[in-house]
């Protein structure tokens, strides 16, 4: 048994009417995606303030993953197209600051694609997992 | 060297004052040395006469005075704006957050501004300046009469000035001119092409250097929230400096956010960072990133346009595709 496997902690927000049912289904479906993936629900993909994806990555996240409505399938109609703006400025902006733009991801997952899901997230705490942890992003007050 | 010189502007505003147009007057007061300079009001004829001041070294942005100026009164006030402190009122009016009725505005041609700050890093104990067309005479202390171009102590700004027109005024004194083709994102290109390795390492090493003064955060006439979410005392936001290195990122990533599509680029920021941190570039990484994305957009050009972060199109690009066209590769 290996104790001391490095294993990536992935804060994944999920709108409240899409992507979390999509969560629901893909465990309805008994598909397999890793327990390293914490899910918050939100209302809507929108209500993620930028700051909400710094705090995770101070608290201890090494990768954000936002899922939501698919565009134009938004239950406030239009919630999803401006977390669409915000997160394309805010991962620029983290790019050109330096942090791994592999770390922060969207993706658009409907109530129906439980198997999206899970594939998804599998493939992101791939990717998190080999970019290792997080480090340009921690804050040191906040390690156990 | 201004164009209009400060007789000019004083007596237009001793014009304005007995004519009954305005009641006070929102000015530069002379300071202890020609280049320190600070905004003031003055509200009579003696006032004026003794303290207004209008040189190479008048470099604040007057919009944001007009919040709290207006606020408090029903009198009429002047205000003298430079072509890139029109942008700035402009997009104040947008987010009605002065009356435009309370200010009567005389657009003042600018020359480029010099910058006290820059100058005592590259002189010391100045005791006078004065400027001559081109040249420069900085007097100081102990190493005599220095000169130098206008050119070179001209503030980092107004050298990648982005318009000498005015966009909002009720009375022009002198020429208006026109909006220039700056080169105003090359520094943010040069940063763009650095491996994401150098890039980390230049800005922790600027960032690092922040004290958490929030003069920028004052300073900004896009940064206008009566109550600020830094200022929040259960956000768990540490308002001190080297509190963390993560402190430092997440404070000036959601300062410039928060101005995102509203930054007018007037470089108040930079200008007032007593560790001279270029935060600018972050503004204007937002601002080129909103040209590229989602087509060109300057904040105060007009009055009522709607700021970019807060409309869309169907056709938006997806933040995974933002990153490759931010660098400019799509």
């Amino acid at each position: 048994m290996q104790v001391n496997e490095y294993k990536p902690l992935i804060v994944a927000f999920c709108c409240n009417w899409c992507s979390y049912a999509g969560a629901d289904l893909a465990g309805n479906n008994r598909l397999n995606y890793p327990a390293d993936v914490k899910i918050i629900r939100v209302p809507c993909s929108c209500r993620v303030n930028p700051m909400f994806i710094l705090r995770a990555f101070q608290r201890g996240a090494d990768g954000v993953i936002l899922c939501g409505c698919h565009p134009g399938d938004c239950h406030y109609t239009s919630g999803n197209y401006y977390t669409r703006r915000r997160m394309a400025l805010l991962f620029s902006m983290l790019d050109y600051l330096g942090i791994e733009k592999e770390r922060t991801r969207v993706e658009w997952v409907s109530a129906a694609e439980g198997a999206k899901f899970a594939a998804t997230m599998n493939d992101f705490v791939e990717t998190v997992a080999a970019l290792g942890e997080n480090k340009r992003l921690e804050d040191l007050r906040c390690k156990k | 060297m201004q164009e209009v010189t400060r007789d000019a502007l004083l007596n237009k505003a001793l014009e304005l004052l007995k004519n009954g147009t305005v009641d006070r007057v929102l000015g530069y007061r002379v300071g202890e040395f020609s280049y320190d300079v600070t905004p003031a009001v003055f509200e009579n004829e003696d006032a004026l006469k003794k303290d207004f001041c209008w040189n190479s070294f008048c470099g604040a942005n007057f919009s944001k005075y007009l919040i709290s100026e207006t606020a408090k009164t029903e009198k009429k006030l002047l205000v003298f704006l430079k072509p890139c402190d029109s942008y700035s009122f402009n997009q104040l009016l947008t987010e009605h957050r002065f009356d435009r009725e309370k200010v009567y505005a005389v657009g003042v041609p600018c020359g480029g501004m010099l910058s006290g700050k820059d100058l005592r890093e590259k002189v010391e104990s100045v005791s006078d300046v004065s400027v001559n067309g081109d040249k420069v005479t900085v007097k100081t202390l102990f190493d005599g009469d220095l000169e130098f171009d206008f050119e070179t102590l001209l503030s980092d700004r107004c050298k990648n000035c982005k318009s000498k027109k005015h966009v909002a005024y009720d009375e022009l004194l002198g020429e208006d001119g026109e909006v220039l083709d700056s080169h105003r994102f090359d520094e943010v290109e040069r940063l763009e092409q650095m491996t994401p390795d150098e890039r980390f390492a230049f800005w922790q090493g600027e960032l690092s250097r922040c004290i958490r003064c929030n003069a920028c955060r004052d300073v900004c006439p896009a940064c206008t929230c009566e109550k600020c979410v830094f200022d929040n005392p259960n956000s768990g936001v540490q308002n001190k400096a080297a509190a963390d290195s993560f402190e430092e990122k997440m404070f000036h990533i959601i300062r410039a956010f928060h101005v995102a599509g509203r930054c007018t680029d007037c470089g108040e920021c930079s200008r007032v960072c007593p560790q001279h941190i270029p935060l600018h570039l972050l503004n204007r990484k937002f601002i080129k990133d909103i040209n590229s994305f989602y087509g060109d957009y300057q904040a105060g050009a007009e009055v009522g346009s709607r700021a970019p972060i807060v409309n869309y199109t169907t056709d938006d690009p997806e933040p995974s595709e933002a990153v490759e066209r931010g660098h400019g590769n799509a």
